[in-house]
């Protein structure tokens, strides 16, 4: 470790590291603009200056700037010098030639990186009065608002956007004074990741648009440490909340998991909490097939009373926490209780918890793929079922180029010079899939091939690294490849919904975990808690058709849409008559519809649980707020359901902590559910972790306009978080982060505040817990590999993930229901021609009794006799993966006119409210 | 139809065959098709005048490159015209030793005849009016282009002769 001198200090550095990352970690504040710890150093703002000294005897020094300086054993600096800092104070000036005093109407106002760094360089007064350049905005689709008249050129949006997220529809434009960065045209900016822009801009040229429609100051949100539901990445997250809406969801740093960065499922798919299609209040069904609204504990009674001696099954939910199923489990007892998942997916988790428990290789987190130098991606589309994980692959292939910059000497952090130095060089990434992927831009090799034959390939791959001839080359190729890696990962999935794959998977990767060499597999999985949920189900579930045969009495829903997992017969044996079926869920749905009564259930964002992501780490998410109406979380609902039943064990807890604690005890598998977070008796320094800012505002006169008699706060008694702006928000333990926040610095870069040092762990930990840790005895097994005959004329159906429109229930947000589009057929260029379509027109797919109307995507590449469906669209809910389908052109079809974007309206001005007027 | 084939006739559609066979020949010299991107603008811009949104997604296409990436050095250069300009464009050197010569007096005079200031095009498109920071003629100035043609040691006798006066209009 080198020592270094600044203003005199002596501090030890970390070797190899840059003397603003020094100062940083040495927790000095040095202004900077363009650096940014994922994605290094281009020494563009000039605002990190610093003096350099020659020697001790050295006076004057030079201006240096910190992001471009590595630390070097003895070297001198100074922060404060008198022409450092007036440096440092000059930049600001020059930038604020140019920026709007508009911060009042800003977005970013009060969590603005550069309004933080125009206070720390002390810049008060402009002497500039000339004009400002104006720009014109542009219109970027309804997540991301642009202002361009703010831009300070720091040129962070484009490296992140292009560099580091690979998107190819933002960038640079013009020179010196009237650089632009934007779109070559107006349009949706197609990058998955685009929301981080937000985060990423020092100041407001990127804002998140839907928080612009329903906008509140970050020093008024009330926030809670939380976990994204919207697949099973488990990426943390920050929501805010005020006047009882979801406003936005800012990214929670997580070294090991989501670190920076969210994708625009994550960020923008909380939209359905503040849905009108919200149950607030518990329904009975009365004999017109109409809900009546009743109160709470009539709700209970009245299924007190259904379940007394009958027989009750329930159906939980991979969606739902694991406190949740573990207590609808115990509550009806384990015989009749089904996970939730469809029969296929119950075969797939079930054999994926076993492979994650046994496997030889290593089960990474997404910090650990980062880390992979080659890569072969199995029958998966991972940007679009493991979004947050498709962008650390895009860094993975990143590993060529640090590796050809270590030869040369060149630290990581200096980016154009690694970038340049690589070219176009990455690290192998060899995609085997049935269609494109939106990670095809970076592979080395795309092979397409049918999922069985996927399968296959994965054995001709396993038997080629065993040194068997094999007479296919590209198996020979691959296998070579993997073998040469030190660091290879194998990323798979149940998207394909076949479990060859998955298991072809496995086995390439224990074969190159041998004495001196080891491989990541990683596994993708459909839903928050999949994994949990098949831990708790462990062997003893019924699959769920069973339970649709076994006919019971009273059949108890918790947020489950089951026509997504059962075909409409099934549902219809079900649900029919005979059966009582209580429904516990969030939103409108044919379940809920279908059901005999209705629960109203909270969202993550007002219920606390545990979720245990697709690596087998258990995570715990906190209220936001307090549910509105009759609203409660689920495992309140089956609390109280158990009291009033008067159920042995159940009725003897009462606290969240208490179910907690029961399920650790009963199932050895959540051992260290208890620890994934500190409980409800947590103290820091005596007081809870505040929700609310220390600068939250009209706490007691936000509802004035309603009532203005001061509601008393509400107490949290479940959870070791306050609804209080009282409490120190400080190196509390990662799981307790609800936002970060420093003196001096108030926009989302006070992160560096919380971490133990730069781009390291937070001060308090990694929050989270791995559940899943492997016995390493291997889990290969011989598979037997399934062929379907193919008739004349049928096409195999391959279903096709979208980040915005396969996922329940962010497609409930309006922005991303725009975004998800109409539902469609995917079809090669080969077979579109053939059936004489083109994009855009109508093709009729007909699979079983199922025959639908689709809009045609052409792709690029597409496996032979294989068409792709839009899984978890509404039209083609009914299609099964890998069943057989016929395809013929609709004739009848009517072109869809490009869809206008519906919340592109503009913004209603607050002066012209409806309510009230202004005028005299 | 090759997908080649329909690149190449998509293209064809925007670019013509003889711009497409010079920016063929750029791409022999080069590993990287990107490479070419401004010789490619180059040379659509000296048959056109200027390059359209049309063409420069055109040549994108061609080049296998996004319409950004080709956007931001289209408009990263100066001298490449994003929007039409007059059958000549004039570039007006404004810098030190051209402002030492007087070229302030010299630009209000032109601005006068011919009705147009910095980045504006003479109703009959005959002129655009640009300025430039130097022509590496300082021994000659003040100075300026018109078209491909350089002209020294101005003076407002010359503006007359080239543009006429104002009295007159602008040249035509």
């Amino acid at each position: 470790m080198p020592t270094i001198f600044i203003d005199g200090q002596e501090l030890q550095v970390n070797d190899g590291e840059n003397i603003l990352e020094a100062c940083l970690n040495a927790g000095m504040d040095l202004p900077y603009f363009c650096w940014h710890p994922a994605m290094g150093s281009i020494g563009s703002c000039r605002q990190c200056a610093l003096v350099q000294y020659q020697n001790e005897d050295d006076t004057r020094g030079r201006i240096i700037m910190g992001c471009m300086t590595p630390v070097t054993e003895g070297a001198r600096f100074s922060l404060n010098a008198e022409n450092a800092t007036e440096f440092r104070e000059a930049v600001v000036e020059s930038l604020m030639l140019n920026h709007p005093h508009d911060c009042p109407v800003c977005a970013e106002g009060g969590e603005c990186h550069l309004q933080d760094m125009t206070v720390m360089v002390g810049h008060r007064d402009r002497r500039y009065t000339g004009k400002k350049n104006t720009y014109r905005n542009q219109y970027l689709g309804p997540l991301i608002h642009h202002e361009m008249n703010r831009c300070i050129t720091c040129y962070r949006c484009e490296r992140y956007y292009k560099d580091y997220a690979g998107g190819t529809d933002l960038g640079a434009q013009a020179s010196h004074d009237h650089l632009y960065f934007g779109r070559h045209e107006e349009g949706l900016l197609e990058s998955e990741f685009s929301g981080n822009l937000v985060e990423v801009c020092p100041t407001g040229v990127f804002t998140d648009k839907p928080f612009l429609k329903q906008y509140s100051r970050k020093w008024d949100l009330q926030s809670a440490p939380s976990i994204c539901t919207g697949c099973a990445v488990g990426c943390n997250i920050a929501p805010g909340e005020r006047y009882g809406n979801l406003k936005r969801v800012h990214n929670r740093y997580n070294h090991d998991v989501n670190g920076y960065f969210l994708c625009d499922r994550g960020r923008f798919g909380s939209g359905y909490v503040n849905s009108e299609a919200r149950l607030d209040y518990a329904g009975i069904k009365k004999s017109d097939g109409s809900f009546m609204a009743v109160h709470q504990q009539q709700a209970l009674d009245t299924a007190a009373n259904w379940m007394q001696g009958k027989k009750v099954a329930a159906i939980g939910s991979p969606r739902a926490s694991v406190e949740s199923n573990y207590l609808l489990r115990e509550l009806v007892g384990a015989e009749n209780f089904a996970a939730g998942f469809s029969d296929t997916e119950a075969k797939l988790m079930a054999s994926v918890s076993q492979i994650l428990q046994t496997t030889k290789a290593v089960n990474p987190s997404i910090k650990q793929i980062e880390a992979a130098d080659a890569i072969l991606v199995f029958g998966e589309d991972v940007t679009n079922t493991a979004p947050r994980v498709a962008l650390a692959l895009r860094q993975s292939v990143r590993n060529k180029s640090f590796e050809l910059a270590e030869q040369m000497g060149l630290p990581q952090w200096q980016d154009a010079a690694v970038r340049n130095l690589a070219q176009d060089q990455l690290s192998p990434m060899l995609i085997v899939s049935a269609m494109d992927t939106r990670l095809d831009d970076v592979a080395s090799q795309c092979i397409s091939l049918a999922p069985d034959q996927i399968a296959e390939f994965g054995v001709a791959i396993v038997e080629a690294m065993a040194g068997e001839p094999t007479s296919n080359t590209q198996a020979n190729e691959i296998a070579q490849i993997l073998q040469c890696a030190k660091n290879p990962l194998v990323i798979s999935g149940t998207s394909m919904q076949h479990w060859g794959i998955i298991n072809s998977a496995v086995a390439i990767a224990e074969s190159l975990c041998g004495k001196k060499s080891s491989c990541m597999l990683s596994l993708c999985v459909p839903e928050s808690n999949s994994i949990g949920s098949a831990l708790l189900a462990g062997d003893m579930s019924q699959p769920l058709s069973h339970l649709v045969e076994s006919a019971p009495e009273v059949l108890l829903v918790m947020e489950n849409d089951l026509h997504r997992r059962l075909s409409a017969q099934q549902m219809q044996q079900l649900m029919g008559e005979g059966t009582q079926v209580i429904s516990l869920d969030m939103l409108e749905n044919p379940t809920l519809g279908a059901s005999d009564m209705v629960l109203p259930a909270a969202s993550y964002a007002e219920s606390q649980g545990s979720l245990v992501n697709m690596e087998g780490r258990v995570q715990r998410y906190f209220p936001v707020f307090q549910p509105a109406n009759e609203r409660m979380p689920s495992w309140q609902w089956l609390l109280k359901i158990a009291a009033a039943t008067g159920h042995k064990s159940l009725s003897k807890l009462e606290h969240f902590d208490d179910v907690v604690a029961a399920c650790e005890k009963n199932h050895a598998q959540f051992d260290g559910l208890a620890i994934a977070a500190p409980d409800n008796s947590f103290r820091d320094r005596g007081l809870k972790i505040p929700r609310q800012t220390h600068r939250y505002s009209g706490r007691t006169a936000m509802n004035a306009g309603v009532n203005v008699h001061e509601p008393q706060q509400p107490h949290d008694t479940e959870s070791p978080l306050a609804y209080s702006m009282e409490g120190l928000n400080r190196d509390q333990p990662a799981s307790l982060t609800p936002y970060v926040w420093s003196p001096g610095w108030n926009s989302n870069q006070s992160l560096q505040k919380f971490q133990s040092e730069v781009d390291g762990p937070l001060k308090g930990g990694t929050a989270g817990q791995r559940l899943i840790i492997s016995t390493a005895k291997g889990a290969t097994k011989k598979s037997e590999n399934s062929t379907t005959d193919m008739q004349p004329h049928q096409w195999q159906l391959v279903p096709v993930y979208r980040v915005h429109g396969s996922e329940e229930l962010s497609v409930n947000t309006d922005e991303i229901a725009e975004l998800a589009g109409h539902s469609f057929v995917a079809l090669g260029e080969v077979v579109a021609e053939k059936l004489g379509v083109v994009e855009g027109d109508g093709a009729i797919v007909a699979s079983g009794d199922i025959e639908v109307s689709l809009e045609v995507k052409i792709l690029q590449r597409v496996a032979k006799n294989c068409i792709g469906f839009a899984a978890g669209y509404t039209e083609t809910m009914a299609f099964q993966a890998g069943s057989l389908a016929s395809l013929t052109k609709d004739k009848k079809w009517q072109r869809r006119e490009p869809q206008l974007i519906a919340s592109d309206k503009t913004i209603p001005d607050p002066m012209i409210s409806t309510g009230g007027s202004a005028r005299v | 139809m090759s997908k080649k084939e329909m690149i190449q006739s998509d293209i064809g559609s925007v670019l013509s065959a003889q711009e497409i066979a010079e920016i063929d020949a750029e791409l022999a010299h080069i590993p990287y098709k990107s490479g070419a991107a401004i010789d490619a603008l180059k040379i659509v811009q000296a048959k056109r005048g200027w390059v359209s949104d049309e063409c420069l997604q055109g040549i994108a296409k061609y080049l296998e490159m996004s319409a950004e990436e080709l956007e931001g050095v289209a408009t990263f250069y100066n001298l490449i015209y994003r929007r039409p300009v007059g059958e000549k464009v004039i570039l007006f050197c404004d810098s030190v030793s051209c402002w030492i010569g007087g070229c302030d007096d010299i630009k209000s005079k032109i601005s006068n005849v011919l009705g147009v200031d910095y980045g504006e095009t003479t109703a009959d498109s005959s002129y655009t009016l640009l300025p430039v920071p130097c022509l590496g003629a300082c021994d000659r100035a003040p100075v300026m282009m018109v078209g491909d043609d350089l002209v020294t040691h101005l003076d407002d006798k010359k503006i007359t002769e080239l543009f006429g006066s104002a009295a007159n209009g602008s040249a035509k």
